[in-house]
């Protein structure tokens, strides 16, 4: 558990740093919290001549509450998110997913954008942005562009997003009164991937839904999403459970999960019509 | 100094001995950071080690190449089983009379055996270096079932080839290590074939790691110009550690100075002998130089001391009216490549023969046979005493298999079986006089405490609603009441390669009234400094809080066998007032001379001997202390001070009854324990809050253990659960609150009359959790499941069950 030996750079803006990334090539890597790249670096399974912290980047920091968008800094933690009361009154799915993330000393390092950026299957924040419909900004040698969440994630660990990149903001269109939001996750213990998690939003006559961990990606169903806005919940999850592809592993089989991804979603859609009552 | 104005109540009080929660002594450090654990230890000069660990279960090394290791700049020396056999050191003996490879002799037995030791300036380097070694294997086929194994043609162990004769007596098969057995066969078997009842079931107890938060290391510093050895390292048995290495080094004895300092919990992972150690010691030589190796959290789980792995068959049989008339039981036992279980050497499946339980069980019998496979060497005693939590896990589960046969009600099943208070001390089956015990009440307090018949008339209702359609949740209630064997023990029938089981106390009052007090054990987080320091405060009347505790050095404390199994109170305990005592006998007669009366003239009161009907009259133990320093006092020797070498005539029994109330999600296969009421005898309480401690830590390992804990294997012998993600350890989230009771029956043999505790809530609690996940299925038809529960284990029955419509 100790990792081979790199270089460590900690630039004051997002120019030094796409600098940095430029110069280095693949030999480089950004790091934001650290909680999934760290433990990576110290099995020897990701390996990086330059590691490149972004901690001290105030650009990439804030959390700003509009009456249609919130826009989240790459690097606000989940404890920054849980305690932000404007935040949570936009979008109470996000405090109420974030809750769910490991435990309080890992939220107070981890970040939302590292969270996303990363393309871990297991993490929670893909799925739930898939659901909100946010949209990544992005900064690099070529300048600036977004990325919808629902076309970021392409397999395991590979995004949309270039090497010489850096995800800077997250912007989430706020869902508005009426809509419903709830985040269902069963996992073995705190501090565990999910063994599935379902973010649902609903009302209005519109619906949206995003499962985690039960492919290689996060998985938005837009007909199941459909199928919930005209009202139909078992159209829904069957659509779902055709969307996602579990693989087994110590949390159990394909069959097993597939079963528990149904509870959850069933039990997240049952709690997001309720509160859109 | 005369202070009369108090009460004797008041000045035991003041005391803190025997009966008070005294806070512990080491909390000031350990919660300031201030520990000081094996890592903590930097020497001048000091180089670090690393292994190099195969990535297969079963291969030859065909070979090892250091040179661009060694070209690393930094790197001291590359170590194999080349380098260390000149010294006889690439293989060392186990505690269970096999040998283990210290680095890879030939071949690998498991996933992340020792291959090569880097030795070089920082562990960074070391680390980089282990990396660019380049060993061949080539791969051989892999045997990760024991039952496979005794079938198997492939042979693992090609270095025992021929070898017909184990340390325990004959080998059936070349993957086979030894068959125990106990009790009386023919006779058991008689009594299944004419039963009015058997039940049968195969009850398996999964292996686990105790996966203490401080891994395990060592530091080695060899002093080339004294000869001295001195080996700091994660020992629960530093005396004995020094005697091993001695014997396989060649070093003389009294040439090696062990030191056990801060030990961030044990729970046996850490009484064995590690190759780390070893090469620790071995480069140390041939550098010059101390040399530190510590192990990381994957290395720790892959190949330090597994713990149970366990299948156990068994048949119960019974009259129809449930009076228990035998217990039959055979245990394959998967020991992985190595037999390195750390058990008395009588002892090849430890103290399993405890299995007939709290039950006046008249006629057993009990089989085991060892196997080698591809996995991990250990079989420690996993915070319990030598396969007892097996043993217990065993019959406790037995019992309700036959309770589900006969119909009957488990809680009522288990009363009428209970071995009698009248009966003890109680000769068993299978060979034990237990001490002491009084089941009868302690079952009916328990019962009584969490209105066991309200929670049954609240299960059946759940049911009925369960089958309405009202609830997808189901009720459990799981029982256990345990006994277990601990103390080990008399030096008579229990040794540790030839060490006696006895363990030792040295007292030395200072002229002050102050003390100092060594032990032969080693406390790994048990609170010693805090707990025995009472028992001197009681025994001869001096505050505990005066008493400084020390243990683990073995150039100062007299020799032990160390701490495991629960023996430190039985044992050390006892030592500790054994010599108390001895110091208590002289101040006798110092007070005696003091206050000019004849020796037998004075009584003993608290902390003072006073003249029998004259209790105005005495000496305090803080005058005789100084007088004993200052008086030239015929007959006597000056000084205070005593030591005691204690051999216990017996072990002792300590035992329990807990019950766990579990809420059960049939859909997702979570759990939610809604109560856990432990009830803990262990005779004579030293100290409630730690007994109280010693509690929530056990049951909450027995938590993880029964519900997901689990050292797992694919066919290939690669490990599976090799970190804390996928490695249950409950945290605060995961852990439930917990009751906690107790009944005092003494041990009568132990001088305070105190048996072990720590153990016993890791022994009682795993069966449990496991029969309340059993209780709540018990309804639909569930008789037996294996651990661990975790959610997909739980949704496996549910969906066996036909519960998912």
């Amino acid at each position: 558990m100790i990792p081979a030996g790199f270089e460590y750079h900690r630039p004051g803006d997002i120019a030094s740093a796409i600098g940095i990334l430029e110069e280095h090539g693949d030999e480089a890597r950004v790091i934001a919290g650290g909680h999934s790249l760290i433990p990576m670096m110290k099995l020897r399974m990701a390996e990086m001549g330059h590691l490149v912290d972004l901690q001290a980047i105030e650009e990439l920091k804030g959390i700003e509450v509009g009456s249609d968008t919130v826009t989240l800094g790459a690097m606000v933690t989940q404890h920054e998110l849980i305690t932000h009361d404007g935040l949570a009154a936009a979008i109470p799915l996000i405090r109420e997913a974030a809750l769910q993330i490991a435990d309080p000393q890992v939220r107070y390092v981890g970040t939302v954008g590292g969270n996303v950026a990363n393309g871990d299957p297991g993490n929670d924040m893909p799925g739930l942005m898939q659901c909100l419909n946010a949209t990544f900004d992005l900064s690099g040698p070529d300048g600036n562009r977004s990325v919808a969440a629902r076309e970021f994630y392409e397999a395991a660990y590979f995004t949309a997003r270039e090497d010489e990149e850096i995800l800077t903001r997250i912007s989430i269109p706020v869902p508005g009164a009426g809509v419903g939001q709830a985040y269902e996750k069963q996992k073995r213990k705190i501090g565990d991937y999910a063994t599935a998690a379902a973010a649902v939003m609903v009302g209005n006559g519109t619906a949206s839904v995003a499962m985690t961990n039960l492919a290689d990606t996060p998985v938005w169903s837009e007909s199941a999403s459909a199928a919930l806005a005209d009202g139909d919940v078992n159209g829904c999850v069957a659509a779902m459970l055709d969307a996602i592809e579990p693989v087994a592993d110590n949390r159990g089989p394909v069959e097993f999960k597939k079963h528990v991804a149904g509870v959850m979603l069933r039990r997240a859609i049952d709690r997001a019509q309720n509160r859109a009552g | 100094m005369n202070d009369q104005t108090l009460t004797p109540e008041e000045r035991a009080a003041n005391l803190k001995g025997m009966g008070s929660s005294r806070k512990r002594v080491e909390d000031v450090r350990f919660t300031q950071g201030k520990g000081n654990y094996v890592d903590d230890i930097k020497l001048d000069g000091m180089l670090f080690g690393d292994f190099v660990r195969s990535p297969y279960a079963h291969a030859r090394v065909v070979s090892v190449n250091k040179e661009a290791a060694l070209a690393l700049p930094g790197v001291i020396a590359v170590l194999t089983a080349e380098d260390l056999s000149p010294l006889g050191l690439h293989w060392m003996p186990t505690l269970a009379g096999d040998k283990q490879m210290v680095l890879a002799d030939g071949k690998v037995l498991f996933q992340g055996q020792e291959v090569a030791f880097v030795v070089a300036e920082d562990r960074y380097i070391a680390a980089d270096a282990a990396e660019l070694v380049e060993v061949e294997y080539e791969e051989l086929p892999v045997l990760t079932d024991p039952f496979e194994a005794l079938k198997s043609d492939v042979v693992l162990r090609e270095d025992l080839e021929g070898q017909t004769e184990g340390a325990h007596g004959p080998r059936k098969h070349h993957n086979h290590i030894f068959t125990w057995e106990q009790g009386d066969k023919d006779a058991t078997e008689a009594i299944l074939a004419e039963a009015d009842v058997v039940a049968e079931e195969m009850v398996y107890y999964h292996r686990t790691h105790p996966c203490p938060l401080e891994t395990c290391g060592s530091v080695a510093s060899m002093d080339k110009v004294t000869g001295k050895l001195t080996l700091y390292g994660t020992f629960q048995a530093p005396h004995a550690i020094r005697t091993v290495v001695s014997l396989i080094s060649g070093i003389a004895e009294h040439n090696i100075r062990v030191i056990s300092p801060d030990i961030g919990g044990g729970f046996g992972n850490k009484v064995g002998a590690y190759a780390g150690y070893v090469c620790s010691v071995v480069a140390s030589i041939v550098t010059g130089k101390p040399v530190k190796w510590v192990e990381d959290r994957m290395e720790n789980l892959m190949s330090t001391a597994f713990a149970r792995d366990y299948w156990m068959q068994g048949k119960i049989a019974a009259t129809k009216d449930g009076k228990i008339t035998g217990l039959w039981c055979h245990t394959t036992a998967d020991h992985g490549g190595f037999d390195a279980c750390a058990d008395p050497t009588k002892f090849p499946a430890g103290f399993m023969n405890i299995c007939t339980g709290s039950y006046d069980i008249p006629t057993a019998y009990l089989a085991v046979d060892g196997v080698y496979t591809n996995k991990a060497p250990g079989g420690v005693a996993y915070r319990c005493s030598f396969r007892v939590t097996e043993a217990a896990y065993f019959i406790e589960r037995m019992i309700e298999v036959l309770a589900i046969k006969l119909n009957m009600d488990a809680a009522e099943l288990r009363r009428i079986n209970f071995i009698k208070a009248d009966q003890f001390p109680y000769q068993s089956a299978l060979g034990w006089e237990y001490d002491s015990g009084d089941y009868h009440t302690a079952w009916d307090k328990a019962l009584k405490a969490v209105d066991y018949e309200g929670l049954r008339a609240e299960q059946a209702q759940r049911v009925e609603e369960f089958k309405a359609g009202k609830t997808r949740k189901l009720l459990g209630i799981g029982l256990t009441h345990f006994t277990e064997i601990v103390g080990a023990g008399p030096v008579k029938n229990c040794d540790i390669l030839g060490l006696g089981m006895f363990d030792s106390c040295e007292i030395r009052i200072h002229p002050t009234g102050s003390a100092i007090a060594r032990l032969g054990t080693i406390s790994q987080g048990q609170g010693h400094a805090t707990t025995f320091a009472q028992i001197i405060a009681s025994e001869i009347g001096l505050p505990a809080d005066d008493i400084t505790l020390e243990e683990g050095d073995t150039d100062t404390a007299p020799y032990g066998l160390g701490t495991y199994g629960s023996r430190s109170t039985p044992v050390a305990g006892a030592a500790t007032a054994m010599a108390a005592r001895k110091i208590r006998a002289k101040a006798q007669m110092i007070a005696a001379y003091l206050l000019e009366v004849h020796d037998d003239d004075v009584e003993w009161d608290v902390d003072r001997f006073a003249v029998k009907g004259a209790p105005e009259r005495f000496k305090t133990m803080k005058e005789i202390a100084f007088a004993a320093y200052n008086q030239a006092i015929p007959g006597l020797e000056p000084g205070l001070e005593a030591v005691s070498y204690y051999d216990p005539p017996n072990m002792t029994y300590p035992f329990g009854a807990y019950i766990c109330v579990m809420e059960i999600d049939v859909d997702t296969g979570e759990w939610d324990v809604r109560k856990f009421y432990a009830l803990d005898d262990c005779g004579t309480r030293i100290n409630p809050m730690i007994i109280d401690g010693q509690v929530h830590g056990g049951v909450t390992e027995a938590l993880a253990i029964a519900m997901g804990q689990e050292i797992a294997y694919d066919e290939m012998g690669n490990v599976k659960t090799g970190t804390l993600m996928d490695f249950f350890l409950p945290t605060a989230w995961e852990t439930p609150n917990y009751i906690t009771d107790y009944t005092v029956t003494p041990s009568p043999h132990h001088p305070i009359g105190a048996k072990g505790v720590g153990e016993s809530p890791n022994v009682g609690g795993v069966p449990c959790f496991s029969n309340a996940v059993h209780d709540a299925f018990r309804p639909f038809g569930l008789v037996q499941s294996h651990m661990p529960h975790d959610h997909w284990r739980i949704w496996k029955i549910a969906n066996g069950l036909g519960m998912h419509g």
